[in-house]
């Protein structure tokens, strides 16, 4: 019988047990949370992992045993899976996120932001010439629906009504509904940028005509300063949301369009996570700016403190994101 | 098939220097998990609603609004975290995809992080929900809004059959976030054939040029065969091996005792040349 066993079984038969061993541990993560196992067998996942690959070395140049071979690649592949994916808790990921990762990324992408500012600007100041050269234009930046009465044909009286705030309108309706709205114009905003830069520049630009409009109706009533106060409230953590998410769509597009001494395909993916993280923080501050529209703007009508609160959040967001830090850097 | 089967296939290399063979997900897989995940997206909407309803009938408030709000939140929430937090998971795929056995995996073979997962997503607010908005803004009557209109559901569409045009079957988000869909890896480890080939190996005495005659691709084939034991196969097979060794059948010689016995012996002499630098592909490679 000694005879006739092959090396290549005998092989097997010495290193079964812990490739079984690996298989029931990557079962168990698979089904729960990493949290289920304890220390040692999470130690033990990288050791029996390397075990594995250097079985799979030697199955395939000693071993003609299909099976096992096949067998080892694919629990190489799991393992390596869990080895190399991602699997920090959500608590570390979201504090990694919010303490460097998001700031990093948004300052890495000045200049796209200093572009996707001044498109912005621009159009804020096309759209404010025009509707105060010649009021009609209004209603071609504005449709009728998104402007709700705010047109030139309203009155004074009725243009300083919609300024004060409304503690008797459903509020939660209203947040809710001009969240999930910003939100999903910015990400189309950075998604665009995949289509060369073009469709992201022109939606940056046609949010600032409407804001440049808006603004222009209420200047030539002298409700400008009020008007300012009921935007700037919750405007200057939205608009710097969608100024980051077109800068987020700009390097997109430009990394298409000239990747640089890389393969495209490289360039693209490392912008890609680049934008993807800047993403992630914009619809956080959309949420916030969701929130401040809906209740801090309907329940302060003083214009005073509606100014403080626009100055206080401009100051602290460029300081979180500007401002050197210390600690790690680049943690991930 | 030989060629059906490379087209999907890639070599992922480990940071510890291992070629591993992978399979891509296909366009079918693909389409199919991702009904599956819309289905469930739809159908938690739907139950979503019908909970804010009866919350709303229960407590007599002002239902509209209320369920309003639940459903705005509830699709927002849904649309833009249902595949983020799936794929963020150890098994990195959404219930869709390990239904039909795909998960997400980093392209350069290091780690999969959370940015790149964020990225492939937001994406697919130009990839999916584009074309959506295109489709329900209608055509309008003639003139250059139709053709406007056109011109967006073309465009868009580009976007959507991404996948079809490219390898390695990425779509955009994909292409953005350095990812690629693969099968994920699941396989049983099985007998070694050669164990109980072994005992019978005793009974059958092969010379060398017996077992000289066949390289690893037959033996391969035969591996198959005896995993499959369709009876049929294997009477056709041990006859055409009998054949070629010119093996005289023994008395109540049975064709899986045979076959499992030429196994051994034939693996074993194999991997014996395995061991002295020479591989022997098939039975042709004489060389």
């Amino acid at each position: 019988m000694a005879r006739l066993q092959l090396k290549s079984y005998r092989f097997r038969a010495e290193r079964e047990w812990d490739w079984r061993k690996l298989e029931r541990l990557l079962e168990r993560m698979e089904k729960g949370s990493p949290a289920d196992l304890s220390d040692d067998d999470l130690l033990e996942v990288p050791v029996l992992y390397r075990a594995a690959l250097s079985s799979l070395s030697v199955a395939r140049a000693t071993s003609l045993d299909k099976s096992l071979i096949d067998y080892l690649e694919s629990l190489c592949a799991r393992a390596y899976f869990f080895v190399y994916g991602a699997r920090s808790t959500l608590w570390e990921r979201l504090s990694g996120f919010f303490a460097h990762a998001w700031p990093q990324a948004v300052k890495s992408l000045w200049r796209e932001t200093l572009i996707s500012a001044a498109i912005f600007l621009l159009g804020v100041l096309a759209a404010f010439m025009l509707v105060r050269h010649e009021a009609d234009w209004f209603y071609a930046v504005l449709p009728q629906a998104m402007s709700d009465g705010r047109d030139p044909s309203a009155s004074t009286e009725a243009l300083r009504a919609t300024l004060a705030g409304a503690k008797d309108q459903p509020l939660s309706v209203f947040a809710t509904f001009l969240f999930t709205h910003n939100a999903q114009i910015a990400l189309l905003a950075f998604a665009l940028g995949f289509a060369f830069c073009v469709p992201t520049v022109l939606l940056i630009a046609y949010n600032g005509m409407m804001l440049g409009a808006f603004m222009a109706l209420f200047v030539g009533r002298g409700l400008g300063i009020e008007a300012g106060g009921w935007l700037m409230i919750h405007g200057v953590t939205e608009l710097m949301a969608v100024i980051l998410s077109g800068a987020a769509g700009l390097r997109i597009g430009w990394t298409l369009v000239m990747p640089g001494d890389r393969p495209r395909l490289d360039a693209l993916a490392e912008a890609g996570r680049t934008a993807g993280t800047v993403m992630g923080g914009v619809v956080v501050m959309l949420m916030i700016a969701g929130l401040l529209e809906g209740f801090g703007r309907q329940l302060i009508e003083s214009t005073a403190i509606r100014y403080s609160i626009a100055f206080a959040s401009a100051v602290i967001w460029l300081a979180y994101f500007y401002l050197p830090r210390g600690g790690r850097s680049g943690g991930r | 098939m030989a060629d059906s089967a490379s087209a999907v296939e890639r070599q992922l290399v480990t940071p510890e220097g291992v070629g591993l063979r992978i399979r891509l997900g296909q366009a079918s897989q693909r389409a199919g998990a991702f009904l599956i995940d819309i289905s469930i997206m739809a159908g938690a909407l739907i139950a979503l609603t019908l909970m804010a309803l009866g919350a709303a009938w229960v407590t007599k408030m002002q239902a509209g609004e209320f369920i309003l709000t639940v459903w705005l939140l509830g699709a927002f929430l849904l649309r833009n975290t249902y595949f983020i937090s799936f794929e963020l998971g150890a098994r990195a795929a959404t219930p869709g995809k390990r239904v039909v056995g795909l998960r997400v995996a980093a392209r350069d073979g290091g780690r999969l992080t959370a940015n790149a997962i964020f990225a492939r997503n937001a994406m697919r607010e130009l990839e999916l929900y584009l074309p959506i908005s295109f489709m329900f803004a209608g055509g309008g009557e003639g003139g250059v809004d139709s053709w406007v209109y056109l011109l967006g559901v073309v465009w868009s569409g580009v976007f959507v059959l991404f996948p079809l045009f490219n390898r390695d079957r990425l779509r955009v988000g994909d292409f953005v976030a350095g990812t690629w869909v693969v099968q994920a890896p699941k396989q049983k480890l099985l007998v070694d054939l050669a164990d109980d080939g072994a005992e019978r190996l005793a009974r059958f005495v092969f010379t060398d040029a017996q077992l000289n005659a066949y390289g690893i691709k037959e033996l391969h084939v035969l591996e198959q065969v005896l995993r499959v034991k369709d009876r049929k196969t294997m009477t056709a097979v041990a006859g055409r091996i009998r054949n070629k060794i010119g093996w005289t059948p023994q008395a109540e010689e049975h064709d899986l005792d045979f076959l499992s016995a030429y196994y051994a012996g034939l693996r074993g002499r194999l991997e014996g040349q395995l061991l002295f630098g020479r591989r022997r592909r098939d039975k042709l490679d004489v060389g």
